[in-house]
């Protein structure tokens, strides 16, 4: 059963992350995120959930990871200039194998930018944006009703591979106000538990150790530095680094396969638009209006690990056609995987490509 | 647990501290605390941040959280607002409280969350080894104050009790007793409870401004403090109060509305 409602960008966000059991928001306010805090804050002491406005970005992650060790599904919302101020928070999280859930609203950038205006320039930012070696996974909605389910989906993610989760929305979604049919429930897929006895950080195939919850006899100790296998320090043991980082890595890496999410119109297409976020809007009305078999369209729904298979499922395409609302971030990382010429479509300022525009394009490689 | 030196993990040890370093001596006052309160280590949590100090929790066997520099707080405030049946204690520095996590240390003690705070302050960055920090008196010696330090200190516990703390206590690595039952004091007192603990650090600091060895540093220390009934006194009457010392013991205990407090 679903129920229809008619829900701005960002409340459909904290709703699917209610609905996925998100008890613990820690925030502070910024354009274009701030309704998802807001929110959260109505929603979550109705529910013997805790919301808490910190005193700023830094220490907003920093207690979405303190919830997280007690087991709570906890996230945060923010824009560029706190997305920065969390960055050595997230290598930590990383580092930890902290599930937690970071909704990015992206604005225009650098700096305080352009508030109230979409962008995708942080894109590569959540990829890379920590110190050292890791991977992490990002998530791409492109409509209100994507907002609530790859919200959801986000803390399933974060749970089962034990990494930061990224929501990477951008302002236009954010605030644009849609049709969107509510599930009664979402799937929820759990956290698996570390077994009693067990070293708390020795991980089975798939690289993912059981979590041991706070407060539950396991006597973890927690640390950002190198560590074995026990949880203990050894951060001057190359070998030690060595595994724990590419184990870090690999977690994530090698269950792009099983993670990917992604839609593909036309795969015979010639001219293919690679695409994620709002400018998939524009896409798909392109490929609408074009009606023209040569020309398809990848859509990521998962953008990061990135599905470089994806771009091979298209065996005829002569190009990848990459509209971002940022200068190539995305078309950069395509081009690593594929020996087609990637032509990224840059869109700066807030305003997102036309159907015309697009399609224009398209047609000189036709 | 019958003995404070149950809750030390010991296939940690030997630690990483300093031979006369002061940070064991607050970490046995702590832990001997903990134990008075009858507490079991499934329901206690340590938290730190990043330096010498915040090394503690690692030689502890609860569950703990080593963290990044100056963010131990609001790592804490997450873990007690979600469990507040929980008890969480904090191990910091004064770098690690005071400079990077000033910021986070006054909004705690403003929202008056149910957290200890045990400051391990050797007015000196230890770990990176010897830098002033915000705690290094006027006119010492660091690596970063070649001259002699030209900035004036904080005073950690008047900090704590103007931003709302509602248990503030300040002793010295010689004071073990008093030490302890301050810090049973905060583990009683719901909200936040701050105690300052001054410590030696002979690596970073002694050796660069004639306290040679640990022994001399702790004397300075009993030398240089004084009982908070009698800096009162001489506050009360108008006498001038000796810039080169410092008064302990009890700054506040009182009951403003807290936060994160498990219901009865
Ligand atoms: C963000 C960041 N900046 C700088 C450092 C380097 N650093 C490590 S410990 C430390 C100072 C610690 O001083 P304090 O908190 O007084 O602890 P102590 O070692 O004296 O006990 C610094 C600056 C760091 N780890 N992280
Ligand atoms: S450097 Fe100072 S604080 Fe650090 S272990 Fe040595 S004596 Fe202790
Ligand atoms: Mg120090």
């Amino acid at each position: 059963m679903t129920r229809l409602e008619f829900w701005q960008g960002n409340i459909a966000c904290a709703e699917g992350a209610l609905a996925a059991g998100c008890r613990f928001f820690g925030g502070y306010p910024i354009t274009p995120s701030t309704e998802v805090a807001e929110h959260m804050a109505r929603r979550l002491p109705k529910i013997g959930g805790v919301f808490v406005q910190m005193e700023d970005e830094l220490a907003s992650i920093a207690s979405v990871i303190g919830a997280s060790w007690t087991g709570t599904r906890s996230m945060t919302a923010t824009s560029g200039p706190g997305f920065s101020l969390m960055m050595e928070n997230i290598g930590y999280a990383i580092m930890t194998e902290t599930p937690c859930v970071i909704v990015n609203v992206q604005r225009g950038g650098p700096s305080t930018g352009q508030p109230t205006r979409a962008s995708q320039g942080d894109m590569m930012q959540c990829r890379f944006g920590s110190h050292g070696d890791s991977s992490i996974i990002a998530v791409s909605p492109a409509s209100v009703q994507e907002m609530y389910e790859l919200t959801a989906k986000a803390f399933n993610l974060a749970d089962r591979y034990r990494v930061p989760t990224f929501v990477m929305a951008d302002e236009i979604i954010a605030h644009m106000r849609e049709r969107i049919e509510v599930p009664d429930t979402v799937e929820i897929v759990e956290r698996r538990q570390l077994e009693k006895g067990a070293l708390p950080f020795a991980a089975g195939e798939d690289g993912v150790p059981g979590f041991p919850t706070f407060g539950q006899g396991h006597g973890v100790h927690v640390t950002g530095l190198t560590h074995d296998e026990r949880g203990y320090p050894s951060s001057t043991d190359p070998g030690v680094h060595d595994r724990l980082v590419r184990r870090l890595v690999g977690k994530v890496e090698e269950a792009r396969h099983e993670m990917a999410d992604y839609e593909v119109t036309n795969p015979d297409a010639e001219v293919v638009f690679v695409s994620y976020g709002s400018p998939a809007r524009s896409v798909k009305q392109t490929v609408r209006d074009m009606d023209d078999e040569r020309v398809g369209s990848l859509r990521l729904r998962v953008v990061w690990p990135f599905p470089d298979f994806a771009l091979h499922e298209f065996k005829n395409a002569r190009v990848f056609l990459v509209p971002e609302l940022n200068l190539g971030q995305i078309a950069r990382e395509a081009a690593r995987h594929t020996a087609v010429p990637v032509v990224p479509i840059p869109e700066l300022g807030g305003e997102l490509h036309t159907p015309a525009q697009l399609a224009e394009i398209a047609e000189g490689y036709l | 647990m019958k003995d404070f030196r149950e809750w030390l993990r010991e296939d940690r040890m030997p630690h990483i501290y300093c031979t006369g370093c002061g940070n064991g001596t607050v970490i046995n006052c702590t832990l001997n605390a903990v134990n008075q309160m009858g507490w079991e280590p499934e329901n206690t949590v340590f938290i730190s941040g990043i330096g010498c100090s915040s090394r503690a929790p690692g030689y502890i066997i609860t569950d703990s959280l080593h963290t990044t520099h100056g963010r131990a707080i609001p790592f804490a405030t997450g873990v007690k607002l979600c469990r507040p049946d929980l008890h969480v204690v904090v191990f910091t520095g004064d770098g690690d409280l005071a400079a990077i996590g000033g910021n986070h240390f006054i909004h705690a003690c403003r929202r008056n969350i149910d957290l200890t705070v045990v400051c391990m302050n050797n007015y000196i960055y230890g770990m990176t080894g010897g830098q002033g920090s915000p705690c290094t008196p006027l006119g010492a010696i660091s690596t970063t104050t070649p001259y002699g330090c030209d900035e004036a200190p904080f005073d950690l516990a008047s900090l704590a009790t103007a931003a709302g703390a509602n248990y503030v206590s300040r002793w010295t690595s010689y004071h073990v007793k008093e030490l302890t039952r301050a810090v049973k004091a905060g583990l009683e007192t719901p909200g936040l409870s701050f105690i300052e603990a001054m410590v030696q650090c002979p690596t970073g600091y002694g050796r660069r401004n004639k306290l040679r060895d640990a022994r001399l540093m702790v004397q300075w220390m009993r030398d240089h403090s004084v009982l908070m009934k009698k800096w009162k006194q001489m506050e009360a009457e108008g006498r001038p109060l000796p810039e080169d010392k410092f008064p302990v013991g009890e700054f506040v205990r009182r009951h403003r509305p807290a936060m994160g407090v498990p219901e009865e």
